[in-house]
């Protein structure tokens, strides 16, 4: 048998590399992909939580955090697009049109 | 050691290692697909931990609807050759490693000085019973109703969104 323990030091460890990635990456959808790292972290989290006591409400939870994944990724691909249409660059370094 | 306990330590080997490749890696394509394999390994997880519904939603909510938009949008953009993505080794890339180091060093402390004695509890006999979708289907749509609609509004709002960025401007 394995321990929770086990379980939550390799999703801090998976929401560490995605935190990692989000600061030290330039690339947009890089950034966007480690923030869906971050969240499947937190779902393994969540999972390992409802596996141990037995309660199913964790894993609805990670239900819901799919379905606003998904929308966020929708949204977010879309708002990369429009602005390599405008920019031609996905460099969040060179996107500072809110920046005064 | 068991079975079990085998099957964590190559799924760990196989998450840890495509995650990693995935910060590391330069073209955004292998990215994704070290992305699609590391969820592939969550989703070994999900079923070690006896949930099953989950564990098929992330390989088809996750690996393959999330992801095909992601590659899709990768292949759109072309992005393979854009001198502009260089990514110079800085003064910025130094501090913000030094906040994950930071980030990992009290994630340690929690999990092997604070909570040392405390997280050492084996799985429930009623797990798979709770991840079974006979369960999940009962809380989801009792206790659990009102949220469930305010997704389908955050889908459609999603969608909306989606459509509305992505379009080109009127004339």
């Amino acid at each position: 048998m394995i321990p929770l323990k086990y379980y939550l030091i390799l999703s801090a460890a998976f929401f560490s590399i995605g935190i990692i990635g989000v600061l030290t990456r330039r690339n947009a959808i890089i950034i966007f992909m480690c923030i869906e790292l971050m969240l499947n972290a937190v779902n393994l989290t969540l999972v390992s939580f409802s596996s141990f006591f037995g309660d199913s409400s964790g894993q609805i939870f990670v239900f819901f955090v799919m379905a606003v994944a998904a929308a966020e990724a929708a949204v977010g691909l879309a708002i990369i697009i429009a602005l390599f249409r405008n920019k031609l660059t996905i460099n969040v370094d060179e996107v500072n049109i809110f920046k005064w | 050691m068991t079975l079990e306990q085998i099957t964590f330590i190559i799924l760990a080997l196989i998450g840890l290692t495509s995650a990693l490749m995935l910060i590391i890696q330069k073209n955004p394509v292998y990215s994704v697909l070290l992305l699609i394999l590391h969820f592939f390994a969550l989703a070994g997880f999900y079923l070690l931990l006896n949930a099953q519904f989950i564990a098929v939603l992330q390989i088809l909510v996750y690996a393959g609807a999330i992801m095909v938009l992601f590659v899709f949008v990768i292949m759109l953009l072309n992005l393979s050759n854009e001198e502009a993505l260089k990514d110079p080794f800085n003064l910025r890339k130094i501090i913000a490693s030094i906040f994950g180091v930071v980030l990992i060093l009290q994630f340690g402390v929690f999990f092997f000085i604070k909570a040392k004695d405390d997280l050492n509890v084996t799985i429930s006999p009623n797990s798979i019973e709770a991840g079974s979708i006979k369960k999940i289907s009962e809380v989801l749509f009792s206790t659990y109703l009102i949220p469930f609609e305010v997704t389908s509004f955050i889908l459609l709002v999603g969608i909306i969104a989606a459509i509305v960025l992505a379009k080109r401007k009127f004339e």
